[in-house]
């Protein structure tokens, strides 16, 4: 079959991509996946430092080893070069043309400021749990997880199952609304069976619902948070504290492939149809860049967009229902633990909020909580925010999420990469 | 409405040249309007270098920068302007580009710009990352950086100060003798009107002979010392007003934050701001052999600007005959910069009827008016077919390397932390084995591993001599060598 003689190309090995693989493999396309990471499986199931992966991923990880597939670990997308991508490996800079692509980049954790944030010892929540994942000491240690989301149980599970003291988890979320999610998972029993083994495994773990973080205390390194509910605040000594607020769409790349961006949510996603196309031809999504909504979710798009990138659109649609499902579950989600509206009234003037330039709140926001600047690109210009390593991938996501418009543009390299392999192709 | 009195200047664009042509206005007494769609400083002046360098190929460009240069000196305190005096090199890569040197400094001596030549042994000294081999330079020891769009909003702020207008969010869409139409309909009237937006320009006076001349520029992490001096090579001024329809040459900057910003591109005949890979190579290979270790240092981020240039490479300043009441301040091309405060003087004493300090009629954009046949014509103006975009030659160079998922080996391996023996577990990331945090911010605070999963940065270190590894991203080898980093202050 001609239009098979050139892989599918994916981008990203988490649940999204490695549904994408098979199901275009099983269409009767090759498909080639890559991965920034040197292990698959994306964040959700991300190898432990032992070389194994979570269990439900065997499956899916199979598809790896298939002859049709050629899996590119430790292969980073920086840049496009007119029909193919720029890709930096250890080995160096290729370029990998494409003719036709899946876009599975994922998501990334939304890290808001707060006092103390920036100390040693304080991480996102998602954050401690993959860095525990790679190794990280953490047996023994006293931890506090924060922030929203149902990432913070998860969280709390890995690193009580690697051995740690999981002092509390505060979440932002009051009682009610927590109570009328449970209650809604009955329309979901894989979550809510998930939902009870999780509560299981931490019974022992106090869930303190309505409760936040208000500064994290420390020298060198955080050595004890400041907790508060509506009764008051107190300190809790702790040796690490991981702070998450649920995740945001990975867009970059997309965005540079003049892929539609939709803006209209707190945080910019990929627009794709019902087929997961983009509006550019031959370039699909899927998973947590087209929304935030978990591994049944990028597992049924990763499904749709393989197939339809192997020309296969009756597979497709039968993944239809599955997505539907999950989309509705996501809607929940995002109901139930949204960024509470006045959180920027817990940040100080002096806060941090670019971690990469050392850019203050007070440099962009004014005392009556309006912006410095009229526009992201005068802010940026003005300040450097957003302009330093991560290129505002963690403050711009946060300024949204507080309400300052960040800047949209995307520039490349997505990637901060070494001169001389941009040179020597 | 209040008969409120009619502006005396309108200024279309708040770049460096309009913003300067604000605040030397209102300085005068004008009252002013300006008009500005986007961002203050965000157009070309945004795309550009901020080198302040006087350039003396041509006598007219030569008067207008070294004008330009003096009146720079009354914001070398400010400190939105990062003003830092570090000079420019001319590098001579051979001997017949030193040949070029002695006149060239003869030049600048006699507009009484100091200049100095530098033998070989000494630009050694004094740019240690230049290759060997090089013939020498020329030392303009008073040319200068700044960070323009900073610039440009201080000096609108000033104007402001002194009672000027300013509509943001509004572009000029249309000019008459009385005033100019806003894209929202509305009207503004104006006794004069300035154009002063670049290769936009265009847009307003399609006649003029403006094209934009594309750019790309590339900043680096933060790398103090790798250069000292603005490198220029003396082959720069040959590119920079060639003929060709793209061209790259070796033009690297030390900024005030330690970071190296990286020139310098030009073509003509494109009209899309993309960054192109196959340019930007180019000009960092151009610059790689002139500093042959500049390949290691990390690249943060690219991108273009548009720069209006003239067919005879002198910008358009002062009044456009053929519509009563407008002016013109544009066509800068890449020394819009160095030349905005005395485009500003030329403008406001034309209008005020003051004696200008230099002659102002060789920039007088009437001289595009002239009648030229066809043999006169400067060939630049012919039209530029469109150059070679992207690849179709390149190699595709994809490994297929097949990593089977099996566990690592249980043996252990140490690694060591600035210097320190650490004992570790293989399969463990870097930044786990290490547990602590490995670099310092900008202002000094100290910062471990956030996200973990490559995005912050913060968990950065030199690994075995390759700086910035995301040690959160690579797992333990036997005897790696990591060292903490420290983000350099600001200079």
């Amino acid at each position: 079959m001609p239009e098979h003689a050139h892989p599918v190309v994916i981008v990203g090995a988490g649940p999204a991509g490695l549904a994408a693989a098979r199901a275009a493999i099983e269409s009767g396309a090759r498909a080639l996946v890559l991965d920034a990471h040197d292990a698959p499986g994306g964040q959700v199931w991300r190898r432990r430092h032992d070389g194994t992966h979570p269990a439900p991923a065997a499956q899916a990880l199979a598809i790896l080893a298939h002859p049709a597939c050629t899996w590119l670990p430790a292969h980073r997308v920086v840049a496009r070069d007119g029909d193919a991508l720029l890709v930096q490996s250890p080995q160096g800079t290729s370029r990998l043309p494409f003719q036709r692509l899946v876009l599975a980049t994922g998501a990334r954790e939304l890290l808001l400021p707060f006092p103390g944030w920036t100390l040693p010892g304080v991480t996102g929540a998602g954050g401690l749990q993959a860095l525990v994942k790679g190794g990280w000491p953490i047996a023994g240690r006293r931890v506090v997880v924060a922030g929203s989301g149902p990432l913070l149980l998860a969280a709390a599970d890995t690193v009580r199952a690697a051995g740690a003291r999981v002092l509390a988890i505060a979440e932002e979320a009051d009682a009610a609304g927590l109570a009328r999610f449970a209650l809604s998972l009955w329309r979901y029993p894989a979550k809510a069976r998930q939902a009870i083994a999780l509560r299981a495994r931490l019974r022992a773990t106090p869930y303190l619902p309505d409760t936040h973080v208000v500064r994290a205390i420390g020298d060198e390194r955080v050595e004890a948070v400041v907790l508060a509910d509506r009764h008051g605040e107190r300190e809790l000594a702790c040796d690490a504290l991981a702070v998450g607020h649920g995740l945001v769409p990975n867009v970059e790349l997309a965005t540079l492939l003049d892929c539609a961006i939709d803006r209209g949510a707190m945080h910019p996603v990929i627009a794709v149809d019902a087929l997961q196309r983009t509006s550019v031809p031959a370039i699909l999504a899927a998973g947590e860049g087209t929304g935030i909504g978990g591994v049944d979710r990028s597992l049924a798009e990763g499904c749709i967009a393989g197939h339809v990138a192997a020309g296969d659109e009756v597979r497709a649609r039968r993944a239809h229902a599955a997505r539907a499902q999950a989309h509705r579950f996501a809607r929940s989600l995002a109901r139930t633990f949204a960024v509470p509206p006045d959180y920027a009234q817990r940040i100080a003037p002096d806060t941090l909020v670019c971690r990469c330039e050392d850019v203050s709140w007070r440099t962009l926001v004014q005392a009556d909580g309006t912006p410095v600047h009229a526009d992201a690109r005068a802010r940026k210009l003005d300040t450097r925010v957003g302009m330093g390593w991560c290129q505002g991938r963690i403050c711009g996501a946060a300024l949204a999420a507080l309400g300052v418009a960040p800047d949209v543009g995307v520039r490349p390299p997505l990637y901060p990469v070494r001169i001389g392999s941009m040179i020597d192709l | 409405m209040p008969n409120a009195p009619l502006p005396d200047l309108l200024i279309a664009g708040a770049g460096i040249v309009g913003t300067a042509c604000a605040l030397a206005a209102a300085e005068a007494g004008l009252r002013v309007v300006v008009v500005e769609p986007g961002a203050i400083g965000a157009g070309a002046t945004a795309a550009g270098m901020g080198h302040l360098v006087a350039l003396e190929d041509d006598p007219a460009e030569f008067a207008l920068s070294a004008l330009s240069l003096r009146m720079w000196n009354r914001h070398a305190d400010l400190p939105e302007a990062e003003f830092s005096r570090c000079g420019t090199l001319w590098i001579a890569a051979d001997e017949a580009e030193l040949a070029a040197v002695a006149p060239k400094r003869e030049a600048y001596l006699a507009r009484g710009i100091a200049a100095e030549l530098i033998d070989a042994p000494t630009l050694a000294r004094l740019e240690p990352n230049l290759r060997g081999g090089l013939a020498g330079a020329l030392r303009v020891p008073d040319d200068a950086i700044v960070y323009a769009p900073r610039v440009a909003r201080v000096l609108l702020d000033r104007a402001r100060a002194l009672g000027a207008r300013v509509v943001q969010g509004r572009r000029v869409v249309a000019m008459d003798a009385g005033g100019v139409r806003l894209d929202d309909g509305s009207r503004l009237a104006a006794a004069r009107t300035l154009l002063a937006c670049g290769v936009d320009t265009r847009t307003l006076v399609p006649e003029l002979p403006l094209r934009p001349r594309k750019g790309h520029l590339l900043i680096t992490e933060r790398a103090p010392g790798f250069v000292r001096h603005q490198l220029i090579e003396l082959g720069y001024l040959a590119s920079a007003h060639g003929n060709s329809d793209s061209s790259v040459a070796f033009n690297v900057q030390p900024r005030p934050t330690g970071q190296v910003l990286i020139g310098s591109s030009r073509q003509y005949g494109v009209e899309d701001a993309a960054v192109e890979p196959a340019m930007l190579r180019r000009m960092l290979a151009r610059a790689r052999t002139y500093l042959p270790t500049i390949g290691e240092l990390t690249a943060l981020r690219a991108w273009t600007g548009f720069r209006p240039a003239t067919t005879d490479g002198l910008p358009l300043i002062g009044p456009w005959p053929p519509v009563p009441g407008l002016w013109l301040a544009t066509g800068h091309e890449g020394l819009g910069i160095t030349t905005a405060l005395a485009t500003a003087r030329l403008v406001v004493d034309a209008m005020t009827g003051a004696t200008a300090p230099i002659d102002p009629t060789p920039y007088w954009p009437a001289r595009v008016l002239s009648p030229v046949g066809d043999e006169g014509r400067d060939p630049r103006a012919a039209p530029i077919p469109a150059p070679e975009r992207g690849h179709t030659t390149d190699a595709i160079a994809v490994r297929e390397t097949r990593t089977p998922i099996t566990p690592p080996s249980p043996a252990s391996l140490v690694i060591h932390l600035d210097g320190v023996p650490v004992p570790c577990t293989p399969g463990t990331t870097l930044a786990a084995a290490i547990a602590t945090g490995t670099r310092r911010s900008r202002t000094g605070t100290m910062r471990a591993p956030t996200c973990g999963m490559g995005v912050c940065g913060e968990c950065r270190a030199t690994v075995d001599g390759i700086a910035h590894v995301l040690t959160c991203q690579v797992r333990v080898a036997p005897g790696m060598r990591v060292t903490s980093e420290r983000e350099p202050a600001h200079a």
